[in-house]
Protein backbone atom coordinates (compact mmCIF):
# COMPACT_ATOMS: atom_id res chain seq x y z
CA UNK A 1 0.00 0.00 0.00
CA UNK A 2 0.94 3.58 -0.41
CA UNK A 3 2.37 5.86 2.15
CA UNK A 4 -0.49 6.72 4.08
CA UNK A 5 0.05 10.71 4.18
CA UNK A 6 0.72 10.36 0.51
CA UNK A 7 -2.12 8.39 0.06
CA UNK A 8 -3.92 10.88 2.12
CA UNK A 9 -3.04 13.75 0.54
CA UNK A 10 -3.05 12.11 -3.35
CA UNK A 11 -6.50 10.86 -3.30
CA UNK A 12 -8.24 13.94 -0.62
CA UNK A 13 -10.03 14.41 -4.03
CA UNK A 14 -12.16 11.32 -3.61
CA UNK A 15 -14.04 12.86 -0.59
CA UNK A 16 -14.90 16.19 -2.32
CA UNK A 17 -16.01 14.11 -5.23
CA UNK A 18 -17.81 11.90 -3.10
CA UNK A 19 -19.78 14.95 -1.71
CA UNK A 20 -20.17 16.80 -5.15
CA UNK A 21 -21.76 13.30 -6.44
CA UNK A 22 -23.86 13.12 -2.78
CA UNK A 23 -25.15 16.49 -3.41
CA UNK A 24 -26.53 15.68 -6.65
CA UNK A 25 -28.16 12.53 -5.62
CA UNK A 26 -30.26 14.26 -2.81
CA UNK A 27 -31.18 16.84 -4.96
CA UNK A 28 -32.06 14.43 -7.72
CA UNK A 29 -31.70 10.41 -7.24
CA UNK A 30 -33.22 10.13 -3.84
CA UNK A 31 -34.69 6.50 -4.57
CA UNK A 32 -31.17 5.94 -5.34
CA UNK A 33 -29.62 6.56 -1.58
CA UNK A 34 -32.46 4.37 -0.57
CA UNK A 35 -31.88 1.65 -2.61
CA UNK A 36 -27.96 1.40 -1.64
CA UNK A 37 -28.73 1.74 2.49
CA UNK A 38 -31.70 -0.45 1.90
CA UNK A 39 -34.09 1.28 4.61
CA UNK A 40 -36.81 4.17 4.53
CA UNK A 41 -35.19 7.11 4.95
CA UNK A 42 -33.88 10.35 3.73
CA UNK A 43 -31.04 12.18 3.41
CA UNK A 44 -31.58 16.26 3.06
CA UNK A 45 -28.72 19.08 3.24
CA UNK A 46 -28.28 20.61 6.31
CA UNK A 47 -26.94 24.15 6.85
CA UNK A 48 -23.78 24.30 5.64
CA UNK A 49 -21.75 22.92 2.86
CA UNK A 50 -18.72 24.23 1.49
CA UNK A 51 -17.13 24.51 -1.59
CA UNK A 52 -13.67 24.35 -2.44
CA UNK A 53 -12.32 25.96 -6.51
CA UNK A 54 -9.49 23.88 -6.38
CA UNK A 55 -8.76 24.39 -10.43
CA UNK A 56 -7.72 28.15 -9.71
CA UNK A 57 -3.75 29.07 -8.54
CA UNK A 58 -5.79 30.93 -6.14
CA UNK A 59 -8.13 28.53 -3.83
CA UNK A 60 -11.81 29.95 -4.25
CA UNK A 61 -13.75 28.76 -0.98
CA UNK A 62 -17.27 29.57 -0.85
CA UNK A 63 -19.63 28.64 2.36
CA UNK A 64 -23.32 28.38 2.14
CA UNK A 65 -25.10 28.73 5.76
CA UNK A 66 -28.24 28.83 7.35
CA UNK A 67 -31.20 26.98 7.76
CA UNK A 68 -33.14 28.35 4.88
CA UNK A 69 -30.47 29.26 2.80
CA UNK A 70 -30.49 28.77 -0.73
CA UNK A 71 -27.80 26.96 -2.97
CA UNK A 72 -27.75 28.88 -5.99
CA UNK A 73 -24.96 30.09 -5.59
CA UNK A 74 -23.10 26.36 -4.88
CA UNK A 75 -24.71 25.62 -8.41
CA UNK A 76 -23.47 28.55 -9.61
CA UNK A 77 -19.63 27.54 -8.01
CA UNK A 78 -19.65 24.18 -9.16
CA UNK A 79 -20.42 25.16 -13.12
CA UNK A 80 -17.33 27.36 -12.06
CA UNK A 81 -15.32 23.65 -11.28
CA UNK A 82 -15.79 24.12 -7.51
CA UNK A 83 -16.45 20.53 -5.80
CA UNK A 84 -18.17 19.84 -2.07
CA UNK A 85 -15.26 19.67 0.48
CA UNK A 86 -17.43 19.76 4.01
CA UNK A 87 -21.00 19.06 4.02
CA UNK A 88 -24.19 19.02 6.80
CA UNK A 89 -26.40 16.59 6.36
CA UNK A 90 -29.79 15.78 8.23
CA UNK A 91 -30.41 11.73 7.78
CA UNK A 92 -34.36 11.02 8.63
CA UNK A 93 -35.31 7.23 9.38
CA UNK A 94 -38.24 5.74 10.54
CA UNK A 95 -37.47 5.90 14.37
CA UNK A 96 -34.26 8.28 13.96
CA UNK A 97 -32.88 11.61 13.56
CA UNK A 98 -29.14 13.08 12.77
CA UNK A 99 -27.39 15.80 12.01
CA UNK A 100 -23.72 15.76 11.30
CA UNK A 101 -21.02 17.20 9.33
CA UNK A 102 -18.83 15.41 7.15
CA UNK A 103 -15.49 16.55 5.62
CA UNK A 104 -14.53 14.94 2.33
CA UNK A 105 -10.82 15.50 2.69
CA UNK A 106 -10.69 12.56 5.34
CA UNK A 107 -14.13 11.97 5.40
CA UNK A 108 -14.26 12.25 9.09
CA UNK A 109 -17.51 13.47 10.76
CA UNK A 110 -18.13 16.08 13.09
CA UNK A 111 -21.22 17.85 15.08
CA UNK A 112 -22.91 14.75 15.00
CA UNK A 113 -25.83 14.69 16.69
CA UNK A 114 -28.11 11.69 18.09
CA UNK A 115 -31.65 11.11 19.67
CA UNK A 116 -30.78 11.81 23.75
CA UNK A 117 -30.44 8.74 25.77
CA UNK A 118 -31.53 8.28 29.02
CA UNK A 119 -30.51 10.21 31.87
CA UNK A 120 -27.53 8.36 33.47
CA UNK A 121 -27.18 7.71 37.50
CA UNK A 122 -25.37 4.25 37.81
CA UNK A 123 -22.91 2.11 36.44
CA UNK A 124 -25.92 0.02 34.98
CA UNK A 125 -27.20 3.26 32.93
CA UNK A 126 -24.11 4.30 32.05
CA UNK A 127 -23.39 1.28 30.00
CA UNK A 128 -26.96 0.73 28.58
CA UNK A 129 -26.38 4.65 27.25
CA UNK A 130 -22.93 3.97 25.78
CA UNK A 131 -24.48 0.72 24.24
CA UNK A 132 -26.99 2.82 23.08
CA UNK A 133 -25.29 5.78 21.39
CA UNK A 134 -22.58 3.41 19.88
CA UNK A 135 -25.58 1.98 17.98
CA UNK A 136 -26.32 5.29 17.04
CA UNK A 137 -23.68 6.35 15.98
CA UNK A 138 -22.86 3.20 13.99
CA UNK A 139 -26.29 3.82 12.18
CA UNK A 140 -24.66 6.79 11.03
CA UNK A 141 -21.51 5.67 10.25
CA UNK A 142 -22.69 2.89 7.96
CA UNK A 143 -25.03 5.34 5.97
CA UNK A 144 -21.95 7.24 5.11
CA UNK A 145 -19.82 4.11 4.65
CA UNK A 146 -22.28 2.41 2.18
CA UNK A 147 -22.77 5.44 0.09
CA UNK A 148 -18.83 6.32 0.07
CA UNK A 149 -18.46 2.17 -1.07
CA UNK A 150 -21.22 2.45 -3.70
CA UNK A 151 -19.30 6.52 -5.03
CA UNK A 152 -15.77 4.18 -5.15
CA UNK A 153 -17.36 1.13 -7.34
CA UNK A 154 -18.78 3.50 -9.54
CA UNK A 155 -15.98 6.23 -9.23
CA UNK A 156 -13.66 2.55 -10.68
CA UNK A 157 -15.73 1.50 -13.16
CA UNK A 158 -16.76 3.06 -16.89
CA UNK A 159 -20.01 4.25 -15.92
CA UNK A 160 -18.58 7.37 -13.78
CA UNK A 161 -17.70 8.91 -16.77
CA UNK A 162 -19.92 7.42 -19.61
CA UNK A 163 -23.30 7.78 -17.37
CA UNK A 164 -22.76 9.35 -14.27
CA UNK A 165 -20.60 12.82 -15.30
CA UNK A 166 -23.31 13.07 -17.80
CA UNK A 167 -26.10 13.40 -15.38
CA UNK A 168 -24.25 15.77 -12.62
CA UNK A 169 -23.30 18.04 -15.79
CA UNK A 170 -26.70 18.29 -16.68
CA UNK A 171 -27.89 18.83 -13.42
CA UNK A 172 -25.35 21.83 -12.85
CA UNK A 173 -26.41 23.55 -15.82
CA UNK A 174 -30.42 23.25 -15.62
CA UNK B 1 -14.90 15.04 23.77
CA UNK B 2 -17.15 12.51 25.42
CA UNK B 3 -18.82 9.95 23.87
CA UNK B 4 -21.48 10.67 25.56
CA UNK B 5 -21.75 14.37 24.90
CA UNK B 6 -24.78 15.88 22.66
CA UNK B 7 -22.71 16.53 19.78
CA UNK B 8 -19.20 14.41 19.03
CA UNK B 9 -16.85 14.61 16.83
CA UNK B 10 -15.73 10.97 15.22
CA UNK B 11 -12.27 10.06 13.46
CA UNK B 12 -12.11 6.37 12.58
CA UNK B 13 -9.28 3.79 12.53
CA UNK B 14 -8.97 0.14 11.30
CA UNK B 15 -7.20 -1.86 14.02
CA UNK B 16 -3.78 -3.74 12.73
CA UNK B 17 -2.30 -6.92 14.16
CA UNK B 18 -3.43 -9.18 16.52
CA UNK B 19 -3.30 -9.64 20.54
CA UNK B 20 -1.76 -12.08 22.86
CA UNK B 21 -4.70 -14.33 24.86
CA UNK B 22 -6.04 -14.06 27.23
CA UNK B 23 -6.79 -10.63 25.01
CA UNK B 24 -8.42 -8.82 27.96
CA UNK B 25 -5.80 -9.25 30.66
CA UNK B 26 -2.94 -8.22 27.66
CA UNK B 27 -5.26 -4.64 26.78
CA UNK B 28 -5.23 -4.01 30.48
CA UNK B 29 -1.60 -4.93 30.63
CA UNK B 30 -1.17 -1.92 27.99
CA UNK B 31 -3.39 0.46 29.87
CA UNK B 32 -2.33 0.47 33.51
CA UNK B 33 1.40 0.73 32.03
CA UNK B 34 0.51 3.70 30.13
CA UNK B 35 -2.07 4.94 32.54
CA UNK B 36 -2.03 8.91 33.04
CA UNK B 37 0.45 10.24 35.48
CA UNK B 38 -0.12 12.93 37.65
CA UNK B 39 1.65 16.08 36.55
CA UNK B 40 0.80 18.66 38.73
CA UNK B 41 3.74 17.79 40.77
CA UNK B 42 6.02 17.68 38.32
CA UNK B 43 7.38 20.58 36.00
CA UNK B 44 6.64 18.55 32.91
CA UNK B 45 4.79 20.89 30.40
CA UNK B 46 2.54 17.62 29.26
CA UNK B 47 1.28 14.54 30.20
CA UNK B 48 -0.19 11.57 27.90
CA UNK B 49 -1.68 8.21 29.39
CA UNK B 50 -4.89 6.33 29.47
CA UNK B 51 -7.71 6.71 31.66
CA UNK B 52 -10.84 4.89 32.48
CA UNK B 53 -13.83 6.22 30.80
CA UNK B 54 -15.95 6.10 33.97
CA UNK B 55 -13.67 7.53 36.03
CA UNK B 56 -11.57 9.26 34.43
CA UNK B 57 -9.70 11.09 37.60
CA UNK B 58 -9.07 8.25 39.44
CA UNK B 59 -8.13 5.07 36.60
CA UNK B 60 -8.64 1.85 37.25
CA UNK B 61 -8.10 -0.96 34.81
CA UNK B 62 -8.72 -4.05 37.42
CA UNK B 63 -10.57 -6.91 35.91
CA UNK B 64 -12.86 -5.48 32.78
CA UNK B 65 -14.02 -2.39 33.89
CA UNK B 66 -13.16 -0.95 30.53
CA UNK B 67 -15.40 -3.57 28.72
CA UNK B 68 -19.02 -2.51 27.61
CA UNK B 69 -21.18 -4.67 25.99
CA UNK B 70 -18.50 -6.07 23.27
CA UNK B 71 -16.52 -3.25 22.92
CA UNK B 72 -13.56 -1.53 24.92
CA UNK B 73 -14.64 1.97 25.70
CA UNK B 74 -11.85 4.07 27.60
CA UNK B 75 -9.99 7.28 26.88
CA UNK B 76 -6.87 9.08 25.89
CA UNK B 77 -6.35 11.78 28.84
CA UNK B 78 -3.74 14.71 27.81
CA UNK B 79 -2.94 17.23 30.65
CA UNK B 80 -1.04 20.40 29.78
CA UNK B 81 0.17 23.46 31.90
CA UNK B 82 0.31 26.71 30.07
CA UNK B 83 1.92 29.48 31.83
CA UNK B 84 1.05 32.68 30.31
CA UNK B 85 4.32 34.57 28.53
CA UNK B 86 3.21 37.72 30.78
CA UNK B 87 3.52 35.56 33.88
CA UNK B 88 7.05 34.43 33.10
CA UNK B 89 8.40 37.75 32.28
CA UNK B 90 7.09 39.59 35.72
CA UNK B 91 9.12 36.62 37.19
CA UNK B 92 12.02 36.56 35.53
CA UNK B 93 12.81 40.43 36.00
CA UNK B 94 11.63 40.40 39.74
CA UNK B 95 14.57 37.13 39.58
CA UNK B 96 16.53 38.82 37.49
CA UNK B 97 16.77 42.14 39.98
CA UNK B 98 17.25 40.08 42.74
CA UNK B 99 20.48 38.44 41.05
CA UNK B 100 21.71 41.99 40.16
CA UNK B 101 21.51 43.34 43.41
CA UNK B 102 23.20 40.38 45.22
CA UNK B 103 25.74 40.50 43.05
CA UNK B 104 26.54 44.27 42.66
CA UNK B 105 26.61 43.95 39.24
CA UNK B 106 25.14 45.89 36.03
CA UNK B 107 24.41 43.25 33.75
CA UNK B 108 23.59 39.14 34.03
CA UNK B 109 25.46 36.90 31.40
CA UNK B 110 23.88 34.96 28.76
CA UNK B 111 24.21 31.72 30.56
CA UNK B 112 22.78 33.33 33.71
CA UNK B 113 19.73 34.83 31.86
CA UNK B 114 18.69 31.50 30.57
CA UNK B 115 19.39 29.86 34.02
CA UNK B 116 17.45 32.56 35.58
CA UNK B 117 14.60 31.72 33.15
CA UNK B 118 14.34 28.54 32.86
CA UNK B 119 14.42 28.15 37.07
CA UNK B 120 11.38 30.30 36.90
CA UNK B 121 9.35 28.34 34.74
CA UNK B 122 10.12 25.45 36.94
CA UNK B 123 8.65 27.11 39.69
CA UNK B 124 5.76 28.30 37.92
CA UNK B 125 5.39 24.37 36.53
CA UNK B 126 5.05 23.13 39.87
CA UNK B 127 2.51 25.99 41.32
CA UNK B 128 0.27 25.93 38.67
CA UNK B 129 -2.36 23.16 37.91
CA UNK B 130 -2.76 21.32 34.51
CA UNK B 131 -5.97 21.29 32.41
CA UNK B 132 -7.01 17.62 31.80
CA UNK B 133 -8.00 17.50 27.89
CA UNK B 134 -10.19 14.16 27.63
CA UNK B 135 -10.75 11.71 24.32
CA UNK B 136 -12.98 8.60 24.79
CA UNK B 137 -12.85 5.92 22.06
CA UNK B 138 -14.60 2.54 21.75
CA UNK B 139 -12.54 -0.34 20.26
CA UNK B 140 -14.20 -3.44 18.65
CA UNK B 141 -11.51 -5.90 18.90
CA UNK B 142 -13.47 -8.36 16.72
CA UNK B 143 -13.69 -6.12 13.77
CA UNK B 144 -10.61 -4.27 14.06
CA UNK B 145 -12.49 -1.12 14.47
CA UNK B 146 -12.02 1.46 16.48
CA UNK B 147 -13.56 5.32 17.03
CA UNK B 148 -11.95 8.16 18.66
CA UNK B 149 -14.21 10.98 19.29
CA UNK B 150 -11.76 14.16 18.48
CA UNK B 151 -11.05 15.51 14.78
CA UNK B 152 -8.13 17.40 16.54
CA UNK B 153 -4.81 16.93 14.91
CA UNK B 154 -3.03 16.97 17.94
CA UNK B 155 -5.11 14.48 20.07
CA UNK B 156 -5.48 11.92 17.17
CA UNK B 157 -1.57 11.79 16.98
CA UNK B 158 -0.91 11.36 20.56
CA UNK B 159 -3.34 8.35 20.20
CA UNK B 160 -1.53 7.09 17.12
CA UNK B 161 1.56 6.68 19.22
CA UNK B 162 0.38 6.28 22.17
CA UNK B 163 -1.77 3.12 21.12
CA UNK B 164 1.05 1.49 19.08
CA UNK B 165 3.26 1.81 22.38
CA UNK B 166 0.38 0.51 24.60
CA UNK B 167 -0.38 -2.48 22.41
CA UNK B 168 2.27 -2.51 19.88
CA UNK B 169 -0.47 -2.23 16.84
CA UNK B 170 -0.43 0.11 14.68
CA UNK B 171 -3.93 2.19 14.16
CA UNK B 172 -4.56 3.14 10.60
CA UNK B 173 -6.81 6.52 10.20
CA UNK B 174 -10.01 5.89 7.49
CA UNK B 175 -9.93 8.31 4.98
CA UNK B 176 -10.96 8.05 1.54
CA UNK B 177 -8.08 6.04 0.21
CA UNK B 178 -7.19 3.75 2.66
CA UNK B 179 -11.86 3.13 3.20
CA UNK B 180 -11.12 1.98 -0.50
CA UNK B 181 -8.12 0.36 -0.49
CA UNK B 182 -8.45 -1.47 3.08
CA UNK B 183 -12.21 -2.32 3.96
CA UNK B 184 -13.69 -2.54 0.88
CA UNK B 185 -12.46 -6.11 -0.29
CA UNK B 186 -11.37 -5.14 -3.67
CA UNK B 187 -10.13 -6.94 -6.49
CA UNK B 188 -6.68 -6.39 -7.74
CA UNK B 189 -7.95 -4.85 -10.88
CA UNK B 190 -10.27 -3.10 -8.90
CA UNK B 191 -7.19 -1.62 -7.06
CA UNK B 192 -5.54 -1.20 -9.72
CA UNK B 193 -7.98 1.17 -11.04
CA UNK B 194 -8.46 3.13 -7.58
CA UNK B 195 -4.28 3.78 -7.35
CA UNK B 196 -4.75 5.35 -10.92
CA UNK B 197 -7.68 8.11 -10.70
CA UNK B 198 -7.14 11.25 -10.88
CA UNK B 199 -9.98 14.46 -10.11
CA UNK B 200 -12.60 14.75 -12.50
CA UNK B 201 -13.41 17.44 -14.62
CA UNK B 202 -17.34 18.24 -13.94
CA UNK B 203 -17.11 21.44 -15.85
CA UNK B 204 -16.57 19.01 -19.17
Amino acid sequence: MLDISVAYNRYKFLGYEFLTWLWFLIENEQNTINEIVQEPMSLEIGNRIVLENLRKEVLESITIQGDDAGLEEGIMALRKGAVVTEINLVYKGNDFESNFTVKGEGLSVSGLKVPQSGHVESRKDMEGAVIEKVYLYNRVLQLTDSLFKHFIRLRISNDWLSKVVPRIRQWMHS
Amino acid sequence: MGLLSSTVSVTRYKVEGKLEDPILDTIAKGLKENVIKDVDEDISEKKVGWTSFENPFMPDFRGSSFVIGTHMVFSLRIDKKAIPQKIIRKHYAIESAKRLAESGRQFLTRDEKKMIKDHVTDTLMLRIPSTPHLYDLIWDYDSSSLCFFSNLKSANEELETLFSQSFQLSLIRLFPFTIADLTMGLSDPERDNLEKLSPTNFTG
